[in-house]
């Protein structure tokens, strides 16, 4: 049975290394639902997530495979409730200026903040998790959604630090 | 002291214990050809006629000698034409390092002439890929790069030298280079108990080992295993040699041309020992179905082989040499020889399998030049027919003596990496097993061969036809033969000659005896071109999809 997966990777920080590791998970048949990658607080290392649907025998694989490329320190499965995981998006939603009260208040039960406001839209964005994000979108439907930009999920395991000796 | 980048490259391949490049030269690489001028007092190189034959020199080098092979080639096509064979040495873990120039660095990413993005390009055929744009990086990434290739599971990695760098001079000191140590960080005492009880629990082990055993040079500790636990011994083509031939208990390789003792071994034993094996689907067949019954024990150096295609009861990770000799001390020796016995009498009752078809069959071309070889004689083999041929024949007695493209089956690998063999073991005699099909795509590389003064023989089984594809499209595409016969009408005598080698042209065993006393007295490269049958077969077979233990042993013509 398929399910959600959400791996963390500590990388070296060098040109190259995102498309590196995309390209194996595409390569070997992996469907990718959201991947992001940004600095971290130590010199020369990168954050990573990799987001995907696979059943568990894949999963053990995908990590697998990306445990041991060279740029890679460490990997871990991020999973309730050993970890929190969150995902930021921002909605463009149809609202003409009859309709914004109505939309504020369906934001406002969702926490989510109104960050622009156009003759015949708001943009709203929201920090959550996927349940939380999936549950947000479909109530703004009814309004009429223009578009959404998403960050893909991020998080960390609740305790302990992450493990960074290189092995190259 | 201050040096150019370019010959801070060939200090650091000495410092590696490199003696030895394959290359071409072009406009990127000047500088570290100028460099090699310099050095050529200790580092040799060998030209090759395309830098895809250097390519599979370096790696029949790497897999004969068990060194890591270097390789020279400058920029776009010269990088390019590398791809092969860096894929090849990626799929069957040969340490190969491969060094390019690249343009320099005011032109990078312009589309400048002969400019190739290699460093991308080679990412998905790499274990790892480098471009260095500064000299002063040049030292540690080719040290790097050394290291990467040969530790844990081998693998070719790609260095990309921008102009620029290997002009520009720094500061270089020595250094001593990493040891390579047998990779053991994720070998765990648990694993261990859990084998060595599921060992001792077991009535009728059987081994099957892949490349991981030359790899880890582990052939005499798997022969020591094997007798400890009373089990046969079956190898995947990638690990001919790692158990002698003529072992007792040596069943042959087992799977798609596998024989019928491996699969009778498979089908009734009760552990499956996989040791440094990576379980392709031309060993198991249709993976669901394979070996369901018993219990499976996977030794791998590489975590990501556990589990990837079979699953496995247990798994130890971790050197298989290391690993073979912990468990070789720690489970029972076996006493009862029922199990091992019955092996004995299936081999009786199965020998090999052997078309008796032409004036000239395959089997008795291949026995005709065993008998005339020691069992150091380096068998290289191009891909196809003659390559399954050989692997099922030839009797293998030592490890890093079959060389074979196994994981990418590359036609054309043979010439230029009987070459890289021949240069890495000069006392040893190298014999290439061809094919019309796979000679002709890489043939170029017999002019190497004659201006290295190299006495390998090369033998061409010619049938005329793309013998394997051929076999297959009469089984299973109709006996439609499309595109499969290209008989040819080249005279291989006269084109070893134009080349400034020997050749000779056989069509019964008599003139094939003949010709191969005169050939072992030959100085320089021979090509003995044997014309055969069209349509002897490459059997036993299991059809792509069928269980692995459902044979065929005769195609109907």
């Amino acid at each position: 049975m398929e399910k959600r997966y959400i791996y963390s990777l500590f990388v070296e920080n060098k040109p190259g290394v995102l498309s590196r590791i995309s390209g194996l998970l595409t390569r070997r048949g992996f469907n990718i639902e959201s991947i992001s990658a940004a600095e971290t607080e130590k010199a020369g290392i990168s954050l990573l997530m990799v987001e995907f649907f696979a059943d568990e025998a894949m999963a053990e694989q995908i990590k697998k495979q990306l445990d041991k490329q060279v740029d890679v320190y460490e990997i871990k499965e991020l999973r309730a409730p050993e970890a929190v995981t969150r995902e930021h998006i921002m909605v463009k939603v149809k609202a003409e200026p009859d309709e914004r009260m109505s939309l504020i208040s369906v934001a406002g039960i969702f926490r989510a903040n109104v960050i622009d406001v156009s003759p015949h839209s708001m943009i709203v964005e929201l920090t959550g998790e996927a349940s939380k994000l999936k549950a947000f979108i479909e109530a703004l439907k009814a309004y009429g959604i223009i578009q959404v930009a998403r960050t893909g999920a991020i998080g960390m395991i609740r305790q302990g630090e992450p493990h960074l000796e290189k092995e190259y | 002291m201050i040096k150019t980048g370019a010959q801070i490259v060939m200090e650091c391949l000495i410092e590696q214990g490199v003696d030895t490049v394959f290359g071409y030269p072009g406009g990127t690489v000047i500088d570290l050809y100028d460099a090699l001028y310099e050095y050529s007092d200790r580092l040799d190189h060998v030209i090759s006629a395309h830098e895809q034959g250097a390519a599979h020199a370096a790696d029949g080098y790497a897999r004969s000698t068990g060194k890591p092979g270097v390789v020279f080639a400058t920029s776009g096509p010269g990088a390019t034409n590398l791809v092969t064979g860096l894929a090849t040495a990626y799929m069957d873990s040969v340490p190969v390092v491969a060094i390019t120039g690249n343009v320099n660095i005011n032109n990078l990413g312009t589309d400048a002439f002969q400019e190739i993005d290699i460093y991308g390009v080679t990412f998905p055929i790499t274990k790892y890929s480098f471009i260095v744009k500064d000299q002063k990086d040049i030292a540690d990434t080719i040290r790097r790069a050394f290291y990467i290739a040969q530790e844990g599971r081998p693998g070719p990695v790609l260095v990309d030298i921008l102009k620029n760098a290997q002009a520009g001079k720094t500061e270089f000191e020595p250094k001593v280079p990493r040891e390579i140590m047998p990779k053991n960080n994720r070998l765990k005492v648990d694993d261990i108990e859990e084998a060595t009880s599921m060992i001792n629990e077991s009535k009728k082990p059987v081994i099957f080992a892949g490349g991981g055993v030359i790899a880890s040079n582990a052939s005499e500790a798997l022969v020591r295993f094997a007798d400890r636990i009373g089990a046969p011994v079956s190898l995947s083509m990638m690990g001919l040699g790692g158990c002698p031939a003529d072992y007792p208990y040596f069943t042959g390789m087992l799977g798609m041309h596998g024989t019928k003792v491996s699969s009778n071994a498979v089908t009734n034993c009760d552990l499956l020992i996989v040791a440094g094996a990576r379980m392709s689907e031309r060993v198991t067949g249709n993976a669901k179905t394979f070996a369901t019954h018993a219990k499976i024990l996977h030794i791998d150096v590489d975590p990501a082989e556990i589990n990837k295609v079979i699953p496995s009861t247990k798994s130890v990770t971790g050197d298989l040499k290391t690993v073979l000799g912990i468990l070789e001390k720690k489970v029972e020796q076996k006493t009862d020889e029922t199990w091992r016995n019955q092996i004995l009498e299936w081999k009786k009752e199965y020998p090999p399998v052997a078309e008796n078809i032409g004036e000239i069959p395959p089997y008795r071309l291949i026995k005709a030049v065993e008998k005339r070889m020691d069992e150091d004689t380096v068998i290289v083999t191009d891909v196809g027919q003659h390559q399954i041929w050989t692997a099922q024949y030839y009797s293998i007695k030592k490890p890093r003596t079959f060389i074979s493209s196994g994981g990418l089956g590359t036609m054309g690998f043979g010439m230029g990496a009987a070459i890289g063999a021949q240069k890495g073991n000069p006392g040893k005699k190298v014999v290439l097993f061809t094919g019309d099909g796979s000679f002709q795509m890489n043939c170029n590389e017999f002019v190497t061969a004659v201006m290295q003064k190299m006495n390998i023989l090369v033998v061409v089984v010619n049938n005329g036809v793309l013998g394997m594809v051929r076999q297959w499209q009469k089984l299973m595409y109709n006996r439609h033969y499309s595109q499969t016969t290209l008989e040819r009408k080249i005279d291989y005598v006269k084109f070893a000659e134009a080349f400034g080698g020997r050749g000779f042209n056989v069509n019964t065993m008599e003139e094939l005896e003949t010709a191969l006393d005169e050939a072992m007295q030959t100085e320089g490269p021979v090509i003995l071109n044997a014309n055969i049958d069209m349509d002897v077969n490459v059997l036993p077979m299991v059809p792509p999809g069928n269980k692995y233990n459902q044979q065929i042993f005769k195609i109907e013509v």
